[in-house]
């Protein structure tokens, strides 16, 4: 009985041994063998940006010209301000406005500045005498009886970063200084917004990440209709000549390019790279078929049927081969010598006088009418050099629609100066880039917090250093982005927030995530079963019926000492 | 040639501005060119504007906007400009002359076998410079898809083709422009490009995506850098170093539909007008041979070549119910009736040197004008029709070449070189490839160059490579030979070799098949793997004296390859591919093999387990049937078992 014992106790432990093998070499190799490698990412900084606190500070100054203040008035300044204005927009995303603004007098080169006869002469003298950085303001303030400023208009808004304002003379008199600057509050607050930055651009940047209440359609549509945030664009014109039996069509693209386009594109470097090019594409035609206008003696398109039109000639069109940033598309149709002239329809059947049109987010058509020139006997083909002041007039503001530059139409009482050769005004450059800058970290937190979402989800994804690199560049960025923007410099935050972007989107569309994210459990489980379910049960079952065996000992021993 | 300046004020006026801004600006208009132009002079008043969207009503969303601009005219002065717009606009032949050429050509040559030979050329000139600093970007007939590859990748010369079937050399003769079935490409870069692996891997992929093919597949295992066979076709500069070129073939590449409709869409005027309104899909691909083609090289330091080529050899003999007659209608289901209105030159030539009075065939309708061009070797005799004379078109203002054989008699002029290729041996182990190549020179030997790009899964064993001519082993002058890398890179062989007159010359080497990994084979391995065509190069001795006057205008065909002496003429012939049978395993094995080893282990380690933890006791033998029996019987009895 008692080799039967022996026997019996060299069984189980020859049971526990191998289960203690099993347990302390078998599961951690197959574990380290069948493990992905995902490296380490910064999830905790990661989860403070998916709450986003953004600030927005604007630096303003605030320049009294002489007569405007009183000389005890005049005794309080120089002085700063600061004002905050907080809005939250949803639960995890709040902003945060902060306005410092310095209030000084002029200075005499300035006053000899503001004494120029015209606005427009006051507002280059002035930024010849200082030139105020990217996403700063200054306003001057002139008095009622100043000459600069036609009857009815109160403020000024020039081509640089500097606003005039008139204030009342029934204010002047008698008052102290606070008074004055709070009856001036609310109008340096309508420049500012016209200025730099309004809470309306700023939730619309915010779309990304926020979901709208649907508001006004017209604001939809305003915010539809720009292009999105991008490191890049290239726009294409491409001459639409469908009929080149009769039309034998020049037109000096690269000189306008370089005469209306380049200035534009130069102002606006700091936003994104552009790249133009153009191309010319013969037998290309649109997509519906112009119903012909007796009453008129042309042929129409209504706006109904514009949807259509561009399908056809896309495919022309062609994707850019060399890299795939947006394309925003301008065409130039010359319709054939059958169906001219060609005049668009609006929906109150009105002829569009530029017979031109847009689609948001894609890009401009406009119709060129040549039929003028076919003369009495002309001989087809009919040689024509295209008139490209008129078009490009059309595409430049069509170019600045899509990017976004357009002007909520100014408060009453403001004068706004036109945007010189450049075709854009510094200001309108700063406000561009504090939406732009606001939409890319928006984006760029969007895109880092669902992959780290997606990471967190699927554990089969392989997780390569490199990735984790470009999540953590992409994070630091975005933080360095908001301190910028916190402390004002837009430029820097602008900058930060591009190199985001690019590094939060590269580590998401990495095809490296995608290497084993199909592999599912249950073929995983057909491979291991065979080999792991004869070899577990058979310890399942022995380290039972040890453990069994042991609880009767205890009680049979329990039972003994009763 | 003075230059007229105008100055042109441009107003530019906001709708939601209350006063207008006027801004001056000089500008100078394009010098008209030798015609006078003299409504262009004075000043003139060009009104800019800008758009605006506001006071649209908010009605529901829409996808297309009307974009408004207004019109100023706040002056008089302006006004008054205005009434005669036309004064810049339509100027007649005040353009400046047009930097770029399209020429379209189409050859017809009837074949010894009854089969018609087809052969478009289309050719693009630009003056540009893709390699200068500021990028191109202005396109008018060169497709922009194509000059953005070029200005991207930097390349210097790309030649790719598109081929379905087979070019039989010995039935059809040399064909205009040579190419092996499947895809081919080949792509000179700049010497300024320093990571050229991935620039070409990177031009592969944009190139797919161009042509809707599968030129991704190209990686490092298909492609080789030939020291000698591929010297590039533009003008000869300092970039010859086989660093920037890289060759690869596709020989699997089924070409169809898809791939023609990005082809012609390079085209200035698609296929809505010209030659390519022939280019019916249903029609070309339904014939013996098709292969389409892209070339783009430099011919001058300022000017650049596309050259776009399809050819196709219908067999109408066999379709055509025994009728030996055929017609534009017939081959492609369609007739011309105009030139493509872009092209400088519009033409279609007819091989008619074997039928001098008329005897084998009959043409109509006739054309009065003939042309002899020396190409590949010999002066043929082409009848010409220019597409762009009315004429040509005749009275139903339509072309419907017309050629009713006569007899089916004549000898072809048996083609110079020809090169065979096949793979011998048998078992799944070992085999053996023969490279037969055949000079038909009754007098002259002449040197070819031979280049054989064999994948890194046949293991070529290269000292059984042996040459010979006539019996008589023939010691290649020249041998460039890179061995392969599992994975990672092919066999590359290239060797010059002189070929004795009238003989054949055989290359036979040995290799080995190598066992793939259960990944790498192909989705139907048992089709089997092909070789891409060996390509034998050279310059073939010319009977005629060739053209080597590269200035003189001369039809597109006959001027591909550049020719620099007279007494020979270039010729590149591609062998069969090879289709070789690998070991193919069952693909269910790696489960198989999982569930049996997994078995095979559990029962291994149960009986271990079993051996290691259960104690053995010696039992009683158990009592046989009877003792059993009576046992029970007992029991029911209740008498104490036995």
């Amino acid at each position: 009985m008692a080799t039967a014992e022996v026997e019996r106790r060299r069984g189980q432990l020859a049971a526990v041994s191998i289960a203690v093998v099993v347990i302390i070499v078998g599961v951690p190799l197959w574990w380290r063998t069948t493990e992905t490698y995902r490296a380490w990412l910064p999830v905790s900084q990661i989860n403070e940006l998916a709450k986003l606190q953004l600030q927005l500070s604007a630096d303003v100054e605030v320049v009294f010209a002489r007569g405007t203040v009183t000389p005890e008035q005049q005794k309080k300044v120089p002085l700063t301000q600061t004002q905050d204005e907080e809005h939250r927009v949803d639960e995890d995303t709040a902003l945060r406005y902060r306005y410092e603004t310095k209030y000084r007098t002029a200075t005499v080169m300035e006053e000899d500045a503001l004494n120029q006869p015209t606005a427009a002469e006051a507002d280059l003298a002035l930024h010849t005498l200082s030139e105020s950085p990217c996403g700063s303001l200054v306003v001057y303030v002139i008095p009622e009886s100043s000459s600069l400023l036609p009857q009815d208009v109160d403020v000024y808004i020039g081509q640089r970063r500097t606003a005039l304002l008139r204030i009342g003379a029934q204010m002047r008199v008698g008052k102290t200084l606070n008074q004055l600057l709070t009856h001036m509050e609310p109008r340096v607050k309508q420049v500012l917004q016209v200025m730099s930055f309004s809470h309306t651009d700023i939730t619309a940047a915010l779309s990304d990440r926020v979901r709208l209440s649907p508001g006004s359609k017209e604001s939809i549509a305003d915010s539809m209709r720009a292009f999105k945030s991008s490191p890049g664009y290239e726009i294409t014109f491409s001459l639409l000549n469908p009929d080149p039996k009769s039309h034998r069509l020049n037109w000096d693209i690269e000189g306008a390019v370089q005469n209306y386009i380049q200035p534009l594109l130069t102002k606006l470097a700091p936003v994104a790279n552009f790249s133009i090019d153009s191309q010319t594409l013969y037998y290309a035609v649109l997509g519906v078929n112009p119903r012909f206008d007796s009453s008129l003696g042309s042929y129409t398109i209504n706006a109904d049927s514009l949807a259509h039109v561009i399908n056809p000639v896309e495919a022309r069109l062609g994707s850019n081969a060399a890299s795939s940033n947006p394309v925003l598309n301008f065409l130039l149709y010359v319709p054939d010598a059958h169906h001219s002239p060609l005049h668009i329809h609006d929906r109150k059947k009105q002829q569009v006088k530029s017979n031109a049109f847009h689609s948001p987010r894609w890009g401009g058509i406009m119709v060129y009418n040549v039929n003028d020139f076919y003369g009495p006997e002309a001989a087809f083909p009919v040689d024509i050099n295209i008139n490209m002041a008129k078009v490009m007039g059309v595409f430049l503001a069509q170019l600045r629609l899509l990017l976004g530059v357009q002007l909520s139409s100014p408060p009453p009482g403001f004068l706004v100066a036109p945007c010189g050769s450049a075709g854009l005004a510094d200001w309108e450059l700063d406000r561009l880039m504090w939406s732009r800058t606001v939409e890319n970290i928006a984006t760029a937190t969007t895109t880092i917090t669902s992959l780290a979402q997606l990471l967190d989800q699927i554990g089969n994804i392989v997780i390569n250093d490199n990735i984790a690199e470009l999540v953590s560049s992409a994070v630091t960025s975005l933080q360095l982005a908001v301190a910028e923007l916190e402390s004002g410099n837009l430029g820097f935050a602008l900058q930060y927030s591009k190199e985001a972007i690019l590094a939060s989107e590269r580590a998401f569309f990495d095809p490296s995530l995608l290497h084993l994210l199909y592999f599912p459990d249950d073929q995983k489980f057909a491979i291991y079963i065979p080999l792991f379910l004869p070899m577990c049960v058979p310890i399942l079952l022995s380290l039972l019926k040890i453990l069994s065996d042991a609880r009767q000992r205890r009680r049979e021993k329990q039972a003994k000492k009763d | 040639m003075a230059a007229h300046r105008c100055v042109s004020s441009a107003l530019l006026v906001f709708l939601c501005v209350l006063s207008v801004f006027t801004v001056a600006r000089s500008q100078e208009t394009t010098p008209p060119g030798g015609h006078g132009a003299p409504a262009t002079d004075g000043p003139q008043t060009v009104t800019e504007t800008t758009g605006q969207t506001a006071g649209q009503p908010a009605a529901e969303e829409r996808r297309w906007e009307a974009t408004e601009v207004k019109e100023a005219t706040p002056d008089e002065s302006a006004a008054e400009e205005q009434e005669a717009p036309a004064a810049d606009t339509a100027a007649p032949s005040a353009g400046p002359r047009p930097k770029d050429d399209f020429q379209e050509e189409l050859v017809i040559r009837p074949l010894h076998s009854g089969d018609i030979y087809a052969s478009f050329q289309f050719r693009t000139l630009w003056e540009t410079d893709f390699t200068r600093e500021n990028k191109v970007s202005h396109y008018r007939l060169f497709p922009k898809s194509l000059g953005q590859v070029i200005s991207k990748f930097s390349v210097r010369e790309l030649h790719i083709s598109f081929t379905q079937g087979y070019w039989r050399t010995m039935q059809w003769g040399q064909p205009y422009q040579p190419s092996p079935p499947g895809a081919e490409l080949w792509v000179w870069f700049q010497d300024s490009v320093t990571d050229v692996d991935g620039t070409w891997k990177e031009l592969t992929n944009v190139l797919s995506g161009i042509f809707c093919a599968s030129l991704n597949f190209i990686d490092s295992t298909n492609t080789v850098q030939p020291s000698a066979s591929f010297k590039p076709l533009g003008i000869v500069n300092e970039v010859t170093d086989h660093r920037f070129l890289r060759y690869a073939t596709l020989p699997r590449e089924i070409v169809c539909t898809e791939n023609l409709t990005p082809w012609k869409k390079l085209l200035p005027c698609g296929s809505k007008a010209g030659l390519a309104v022939l280019m019916k899909s249903e029609k070309l691909f339904h014939s013996s041979f098709h292969s389409q083609a892209v070339h783009i090289r430099p011919v001058s330091p300022t000017s650049w070549e596309l050259r776009q080529t399809l050819n196709v050899v219908f067999d109408l003999h066999t379709s055509g119910q025994g009728k030996r007659e055929w017609s534009l209608f017939k081959m492609f289901s369609r007739t011309l009736t105009e030139a493509c209105p872009l092209a400088s030159s519009s033409k279609i030539y007819v091989d008619v040197t074997d039928n001098p009075q008329g005897e084998q065939f009959e043409l109509s309708p006739a054309t009065p004008l003939l042309s002899q061009e020396v190409v590949l070797g010999d002066r043929r005799t082409f009848s010409v029709y220019d597409l762009t004379q009315q004429i040509t078109f005749g009275t139903v203002r339509s072309l419907n070449l017309l050629i009713r054989w006569k007899s089916s008699e004549g000898d072809m002029l048996r083609p110079l070189l020809h090169g065979e290729r096949y793979v011998a041996g048998y078992g799944l182990q070992t085999g053996e490839i023969h490279t037969l190549m055949y000079n038909y020179h009754p007098y002259r030997s002449f040197p070819v160059l031979l280049l054989d790009s064999v994948p890194w899964y046949l293991r070529l064993y290269i000292h059984t490579l042996t040459v010979t001519s006539k019996g008589k082993d023939n010691k290649p002058s020249y041998i460039h030979y890179q061995p392969s890398k599992d994975r990672l890179r092919p066999h590359l062989l290239e060797m010059l070799v002189q070929l004795p007159p009238n003989s054949v010359t055989e290359v036979t080497v040995q290799f080995e098949r190598a066992l793939l990994k259960w990944t790498e084979y192909t989705p139907d391995p048992n089709h089997g793997f092909y070789v891409g065509s060996s390509v034998i190069s050279s310059l073939v001795p010319s009977i005629v004296a060739m053209d080597t006057n590269i200035t003189q205008e001369r039809p597109l065909f006959s001027s591909f390859f550049p020719c620099k002496e007279e007494s020979s003429y270039f010729v590149r012939v591609y062998t069969e591919p090879l289709l070789v049978n690998l070991p193919t395993p069952d693909f269910s094995m790696p489960y198989n093999v999982i569930c049996l080893t997994c078995t095979v282990v559990a029962v291994g380690y149960g009986s271990l387990y079993n051996l290691l933890t259960r104690s053995f006791q010696i039992e009683e033998p158990s009592p046989g049937l009877a003792k059993r029996l009576a046992n029970i019987i007992r029991r029911m009895r209740g008498v104490p078992p036995l």
